[in-house]
Order: structure tokens, then sequence, then C-alpha cells
């Protein structure tokens, strides 16, 4: 089994990257890997909570974050700063990912085989 | 990967493909994935003073024997297909990435 | 660690949201519009100057070229893309 995780730093919608990075890590999942993921930068609104897509039709994958649980990816985590700096809290995410500090970052890049930044 | 001509990724990828098969290194795979897939497409026909960064790909994957993956989903989504697709690529699952993350001692990704 | 730059610093964030993750020592290389991060004489200079002594800095050669950029601060060491392939050779990549 690797040690592969998938790093999600861009918001959702305005482009593909955090919808592919899901996808990613489904993937990952299926492969019966040991995954992490971690929520970084404007990454941290890609599990925000009341999305509504009735006026655009654009797929809202939030609920497949929420069944992340389910594909047995239990290690998911986010980054403090990130969250502060857009006025985000854990009650305003569709989970409860663990809070990190930005310096542990590379050192969980690092004890991966690889990783996907998306 | 971004796709080609709009942006850079597709010229960096290739220079660095090709860097490291002159240095003696084994290309596991090279994924195209985003628009990236549109780096496949055989009906691409740029002007003459400009790089055809279609037919550099498919020398590329033909001299050195490499699988070229295009993703499924995200050819689909573009509509690339089979009828499209130029020699020296093959289209692939996801899968086929994750599977690069497990084997590859190194990963790189050209990214807008 | 390496850690890939592809966008200038003075239209995207991620030359310093690179920074904040990325541990003292480990490497950067800025290519593609990343390498107009190291120009001198820029608004970023003294920027690129502090980073410079608590990182290793790299920028690609073949990109600085294809922009007309000739000349970069003291402190960044320019590579080729045989370098570039040296790099990764030695490092985990990530790409910003």
């Amino acid at each position: 089994m690797a040690k592969l995780m998938v790093v999600f730093r861009t918001a959702p919608y305005g482009g593909i990257y955090s919808f592919e990075g899901l996808e990613n890590v489904l993937i990952m999942g299926a492969y019966d890997q040991d995954v992490s993921v971690l929520f970084i930068d404007d990454g941290v609104l890609a599990i925000k909570k009341g999305m509504d897509n009735s006026s655009t039709g654009i797929k809202d994958f939030s609920p497949t974050f929420r069944a992340l649980e389910a594909y047995d990816i239990e290690k998911i985590y986010i980054d403090r700063a990130s969250m502060e700096v857009r006025g985000v809290s854990l009650e305003d995410l569709v989970i409860e990912p663990e809070v990190i500090e930005a310096d542990a970052v590379e050192k969980m890049m690092e004890e991966q085989k690889n990783f996907f930044i998306f | 990967m971004e796709g080609p001509y709009q942006h850079e990724a597709s010229d960096s990828a290739y220079q660095f493909t090709k860097a490291a098969i002159a240095k003696g290194h084994e290309i596991l795979r090279v994924f195209f994935y985003q628009d990236g897939v549109l780096n496949s497409n055989k009906l691409m026909d740029p002007q003459a003073d400009d790089r055809h960064i279609r037919k550099q790909w498919s020398a590329l994957a033909i001299e050195n024997n490499i699988d070229f993956i295009v993703c499924v989903a995200a050819a689909k989504r573009r509509g690339i297909n089979d009828t499209v697709i130029a020699e020296g690529f093959k289209i692939g699952g996801l899968g086929m990435l994750t599977e690069l993350a497990i084997e590859a001692d190194r990963l790189v990704t050209f990214r807008a | 660690m390496l850690h890939l730059v592809n966008k200038s610093p003075f239209e995207s964030m991620s030359f310093e949201d690179c920074l904040k993750y990325a541990a003292k020592g480990s490497s950067i290389l800025l290519y593609e519009d990343g390498i107009y991060g190291a120009m001198p004489g820029s608004a970023i200079a003294d920027r690129m100057a502090s980073v410079t002594s608590d990182y290793k800095v790299y920028v690609l050669k073949e990109d600085m070229m294809l922009r007309g950029v000739d000349k970069i601060m003291d402190g960044i060491t320019e590579v080729d893309y045989a370098g570039f392939v040296g790099l990764v050779e030695e490092n985990k990549t990530a790409s910003w």
C-alpha cells in the first residue's frame, strides 16, 4: 500500500481543479491505497456548506466530500491560516478535517510516495 | 496539464520529458488530463512557423515507446475520442494516473 | 522538496503561497512566467533577496531566453532542462 495525498488549493467552480482532485481521491481509495487529503489556500472553499447549483446546473460535488469516510478515507486535514484568511471556520464546512498548521505541510508531502496538488 | 498553445504547460512537459529521456531515465507514462487531452488531437493544424505540439508528442512517444494516456473522462467532455486521437496516444482511465503515483519514483505535474 | 512556481509573482499568489508551506532549505524552481520573479530591480527584489537566504532558488534558462530576460538576481542559480531533471532526481516535486 502506497501513501498518496491529494492537496486541494483552488476554489471550486471557477476552475475544474477541485473536481478533478476529488475524482483522484476516489480512484485512489478504490485502489486501496493509504490516502490523505489536505485543504489549503482557496481549497478550503471547496468544502463550504450551502452550495446551491439550482440556477447554473454546474455539478455540485460537495456531497461527495461528505461520503469520503464511506470510501475509508479518514486522513483529512485543513490548514488553519487558510481558513482564517477567508473567514471560514469548521462549522462552515461539510466535513470536519483535522486542523493543522502551515509548517506541517511540507513534512506531510515528504512522507508520501507521491502526491498531487489541485 | 493545461491545453496546448493556450498555456506553456504542454511545451514545458514536452521539454522536460525529452530532457529526462536524454539523461537515461525511464518514463513510465505521460498522463494527459483536463484540457491537456487536447494535445492528442490529430486534427491540430497550427500555423507553419510555429511548433506542432501534437506531432512533437507523437514522435516522442513512438521513438521511445512511452505510454501516453489520455484521460477518458476529460476527453469525452471535450469531444476527444478514438476517431480524433493521434498515433502514439491511447485513451485510458484515471486509475492509470493512480498507478503512476503508486509506482513511479518521481511524479511531476505541469499545470496552469 | 522541489517547489515548482510557474506564475508571475506580480500576477499570482502562488510564489507566496508556496513559501508559506515550503520548509526552509528546500528548493524552488521558477519557470514559465515564474522566471519574472528572478529579475533584478523589481518591486519584489528585496523580498526575493530574503527568500534566497532561506531557500535554494533556481530559474529555468530556456524560459528566461524565451522572454528576453538575461539578468537574474544574486543568489539565484540558472539551470537548463537537464538541470531541472537533476533537481527532480534529488527531490519530490510540488507544483504550485
